[in-house]
């Protein structure tokens, strides 16, 4: 098995806000995150796709179907947008990096062409960073997320 | 049946130590030949980059696996407060009989963080400097050799 990185970045604002918590609620669990007017990152995905290379043409999966595929899903969906009010996939939620890599993850995984999505890691800035990636064994040991919610 | 998807939470911090690289066991020649000018008698240092990563269900309320302020808040406790700006042959317990190699800092910090309450711990990776990095999930259970 072969790992296959590639790297895009996008701009987009946000703002965590819970509806069911006071104000003060939100201030206390959300610090300057809970600023009214939101705020903004340059966001760096990482999308990893795991396959064999193909004996005639030596690729995981064709790198332009790829950057098609983000440029499709990704980029036209989040890139300098207001996460909260105009990304679908993340109406009702917070979107943090755990929330966006998770709809990320769910928007690209029935999509890639050949080869497996291995892992998706989205990093709001250098020192922090979200990843979203399928479990090794089902042994039920570790916490979990279902890629459905 | 659909594939088990894990989150994780990844966070960087830094710090900046010195150290050298002596085992005690060794001739000064065995010592200069092993850890080469890692051995200097007056030490050296550098500023360290440790990415810590937590994994857990994400809070529906929060959106988040853990609190960044909890989980930072505890790091600074549990490590920075005792690593930075510091010697660790001098100055940090477990290393005055351990080499503090940066594999060893790697355990130490995972035995440090391992009890965090919010989530569980995965994996500490230490970058030394810009080229060398070196990563410890808690797998093994032997406890550090000096």
């Amino acid at each position: 098995m072969v790992l296959l990185t590639r790297k895009i970045e996008f701009s987009a604002s946000h703002r965590y806000d819970n509806p069911n918590l006071s104000p003060e609620e939100n201030r206390r669990v959300f610090g300057k995150c809970n600023n009214a007017h939101g705020h903004g990152h340059n966001y760096t995905l990482e999308i990893t796709v795991a396959g064999e290379p193909n004996p005639v043409t030596g690729m995981v999966l064709d790198l332009k179907d790829l950057k098609d595929l983000l440029e499709r899903e990704i980029m036209q969906r989040m890139d300098h947008r207001n996460l909260n009010v105009e990304v679908p996939e993340l109406a009702g939620k917070i979107p943090t990096c755990e929330n966006i890599a998770l709809v990320i993850w769910n928007l690209l995984e029935p999509k890639i062409p050949t080869g497996r999505l291995h892992r998706v890691r989205l990093y709001e800035s250098a020192d922090l960073f979200a990843d979203c990636y399928r479990a090794a064994a089902s042994n039920g040991s570790a916490p979990a997320a279902k890629a459905g919610n | 049946m659909r594939d088990e998807i894990k989150i994780a939470m990844g966070r960087r911090y830094r710090f900046a130590a010195s150290h050298r690289l002596h085992n005690a066991k060794l001739s000064d020649a065995q010592n200069r030949e092993v850890y080469g000018k890692c051995n200097n008698p007056h030490g050296h240092g550098h500023n360290y980059v440790m990415e810590v990563l937590v994994s857990g269900p994400v809070d529906p309320v929060t959106g988040m696996i853990a609190n960044l302020a909890d989980l930072d808040a505890f790091v600074e406790k549990q490590v920075l407060s005792d690593y930075d700006h510091k010697s660790f042959n001098e100055d940090v317990a477990v290393f005055r009989n351990t080499v503090p190699t940066t594999e060893h800092l790697c355990m130490d910090i995972f035995q440090r963080l391992k009890a965090f309450p919010q989530a569980k711990l995965e994996r500490v990776r230490v970058e030394e400097t810009g080229n060398n990095s070196f990563e410890y999930a808690g797998e093994h259970t032997e406890e550090m050799k000096s």
